[in-house]
């Protein structure tokens, strides 16, 4: 099991996590172009000034007046892009893999930001729960998704910790990462693909046909 | 959460239109927008959407209802478009008429979430696609479908005839030359600067606007023209009531009109939909880029004259005024800034809104609601609590409001709060302060 989650399974997600958001990509391209009236009110500068707007934190008006969530919201997506990028023990079966290599994280930083996502994870499985706006609009697959996006990061943890037999925590710990890279093409997890081309088609929408501000 | 007050609303254009449907013909329907007349937008849109509620607080039919779920703009889409998607189609009348009730008149397609969802999923778009499919299945408010069908056989809102059209106009002209004498209504001047376009309801039920513009465009000297015939009105409620095919015409028809009068621009009155209209959605149907010929909104054409001196203010206007942002010119053309120049330049006494610009909040009079008529005002009313609430911590006693919608809806608004305060048109505080050149005045 273990030698299958080290090889075969990896190279599995890491095909589909790549084939599928290309074929996703792909496929908004070609049916926007059917849209027509998608590519003609694109805009470079509007589009890249809306994005920029959008990932700084306060840096819109949604963001200004819900400031506790825009800061949990921004740790909680920089803990999740960064930490599996450039954990230690990631960058080293890279190296040993396949012979490329970048910088690292210290490990307690990797640590602390591991623990970040874990709880602001748990903050918005609780507000979910007790939002009633959110509430009605989740479904079991909100929850689930949530799972799915914390599973890796959770059994890291008890990896990292050596919290019961270390080669189980670590093979549930690739699958969980498996199932994680896989997910974000099949499901909303999407929207990390999609955010800048959604974002820039409403920015330019604002900015270069309505002449207005998106933020 | 199904069962609420406006569940109880008599609308015969939803409970008897919904009795004649068929699951298939539904079925139909659906398949047909989602496959013909939908594409990547929507798909993109709902395999995005990651359910967060973040766009809530941008509608104000949430804040007002005291946040409750059902109003937020996520909820709305949940209970339509999602809704149709997952089930293929297979809905029953029941479905239908709720979801038409949701996209009609809980929503004023003000566009106000999408800058306020972290993707900029345009909300509005989604809930238009309802629209269209209500509308396909002839499910619509009964007081809009009749606006729409208005259009159909009339091209304008009103039931509008030719010859009410120029007797108006005409008699508009005889009451602007009590005012000014040599002040004019020219019909079908070809090769004038300006084609200046009204919507129906002004020569229906408030024709001194038209005859306050004469003064304008007078003292001015401008360059003007309406049309005598048909092709004057682009309010186009059928872009609102989901009828394109209607729109589409509307749209061509004033185009065509202007381009017969080989005028140089188009002044666009103080309505926002018209505008929306004519520059945004009529274009995009017919398939062009942008408009054939230049069309600016009375607030910039204001600006243009009281930036340039045309017009000069004799005494400014002393009572204490605040605005409406219009949706479709400040968040649809960023008109805030000159609307704010003009007001300034016109009144003395002046307290903005907050929230305010883009961030307005809409009158929920807008994107067709306040045409699905009295049936729905109170529901309407209850959905935008938070603009009396805006309104009122201004201490204002005038609330200005260059779009027909923000006019109505605000009065409504207004009366229903008990606010005690007056709505006005910037054209009607123009004629009351600007400044008319003695040679004009003989
Ligand atoms: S009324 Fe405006 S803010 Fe509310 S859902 Fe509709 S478009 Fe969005
Ligand atoms: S529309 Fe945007 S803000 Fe609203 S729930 Fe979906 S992702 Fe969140």
């Amino acid at each position: 099991m273990y030698e299958f989650s080290r090889g075969p399974l990896v190279w599995i997600a890491f095909v589909i996590f790549f084939g599928g958001s290309l074929y996703r990509l792909i496929s908004m391209i070609i049916n926007s172009k059917k849209e027509k009236v998608v590519h003609p009110y694109m805009s470079w500068k509007y589009g890249l000034r809306s994005i920029l707007h959008w990932v700084v934190p306060m840096g819109t008006r949604n963001m200004r007046i819900q400031p506790v969530f825009t800061v949990l919201s921004f740790l909680f997506h920089a803990g999740l892009i960064l930490t599996p990028l450039f954990v230690l023990g990631h960058v080293m079966l890279w190296k040993e893999s396949w012979g490329i290599s970048w910088w690292t994280f210290p490990e307690t930083l990797s640590n602390m930001m591991t623990i970040m996502v874990v709880i602001t994870g748990v903050i918005f499985v609780l507000r979910r729960i007790a939002d009633p706006t959110v509430r009605y609009v989740s479904t079991f697959k909100e929850y689930l998704m949530l799972l799915v996006v914390l599973g890796p990061f959770i059994t890291g943890l008890m990896a990292y910790y050596q919290l019961f037999d270390y080669r189980t925590i670590i093979t549930i710990h690739m699958w969980t990462g498996a199932i994680w890279l896989i997910a974000i093409p099949l499901t909303w997890l999407s929207h990390m693909f999609y955010f800048p081309f959604t974002r820039a088609y409403m920015g330019s929408e604002f900015g270069f046909v309505r002449r207005a501000r998106d933020w | 959460m199904e069962d609420r007050p406006e569940s109880q609303v008599v609308d015969s254009g939803l409970d008897e239109t919904i009795k004649k449907l068929t699951p298939d013909q539904i079925e139909r329907v659906v398949r047909h927008v989602m496959d013909n007349e939908t594409s990547a937008r929507l798909k993109v849109y709902v395999d995005t959407c990651v359910h967060c509620g973040l766009c809530s607080e941008a509608c104000q039919t949430y804040i007002s209802r005291d946040r409750d779920p059902w109003f937020s703009p996520v909820a709305k889409v949940k209970n339509s478009i999602w809704e149709l998607i997952r089930r293929k189609g297979k809905v029953d009348g029941a479905f239908i008429r709720r979801m038409s009730r949701i996209v009609f008149t809980e929503c004023a397609v003000c566009r106000r979430c999408s800058m306020y969802c972290p993707f900029g999923i345009d909300i509005a778009y989604l809930l238009l696609v309802g629209r269209r499919i209500c509308s396909l299945l002839g499910v619509v408010p009964k007081y809009l479908q009749d606006t729409t069908n208005s259009h159909a056989a009339t091209s304008n809102q009103m039931w509008v005839h030719q010859d009410e059209w120029i007797d108006t106009l005409q008699w508009q002209e005889e009451e602007a030359q009590f005012e000014i004498p040599s002040a004019r209504i020219p019909l079908e001047k070809e090769g004038a600067e300006i084609m200046y376009s009204v919507i129906a309801p002004e020569p229906k039920i408030l024709a001194q606007l038209l005859g306050n513009m004469s003064q304008i465009f007078t003292a001015a000297g401008a360059d003007w023209t309406m049309p005598a015939t048909d092709g004057w009105d682009n309010s186009n409620m059928a872009m609102y009531s989901g009828d394109f095919e209607v729109m589409g015409r509307v749209e061509r028809l004033h185009w065509d009109t202007a381009a017969r009068l080989k005028v140089k621009r188009i002044v666009m009155g103080e309505c926002g939909h018209a505008f929306r209209g004519a520059v945004y959605d009529g274009p995009r149907w017919l398939g062009w880029q942008y408009p054939p010929i230049p069309m600016v909104h009375a607030i910039e054409y204001y600006y243009e004259l009281l930036s340039t001196g045309k017009i000069k203010v004799k005494e400014k206007y002393k009572p204490h005024v605040t605005v409406q942002d219009p949706c479709n010119t400040v968040r649809g053309r960023g008109l805030g800034d000159k609307l704010r120049y003009v007001i300034d330049a016109l009144c003395e006494n002046f307290t903005d809104v907050s929230p305010n610009h883009e961030h307005n909040y809409c009158c929920m009079a807008g994107g067709g609601t306040i045409n699905c008529g009295p049936p729905w005002k109170k529901s309407r009313m209850l959905s935008n609590r938070v603009k009396a609430e805006q309104l009122e911590a201004t201490g204002a006693e005038i609330v200005i409001t260059p779009c027909h919608n923000c006019h109505s809806g605000i009065e409504d608004v207004i009366g229903f709060y008990k606010l005690g305060m007056h709505v006005k048109f910037i054209s009607e505080i123009m004629v009351e302060v600007m400044d008319v050149p003695e040679n004009l005045k003989a």
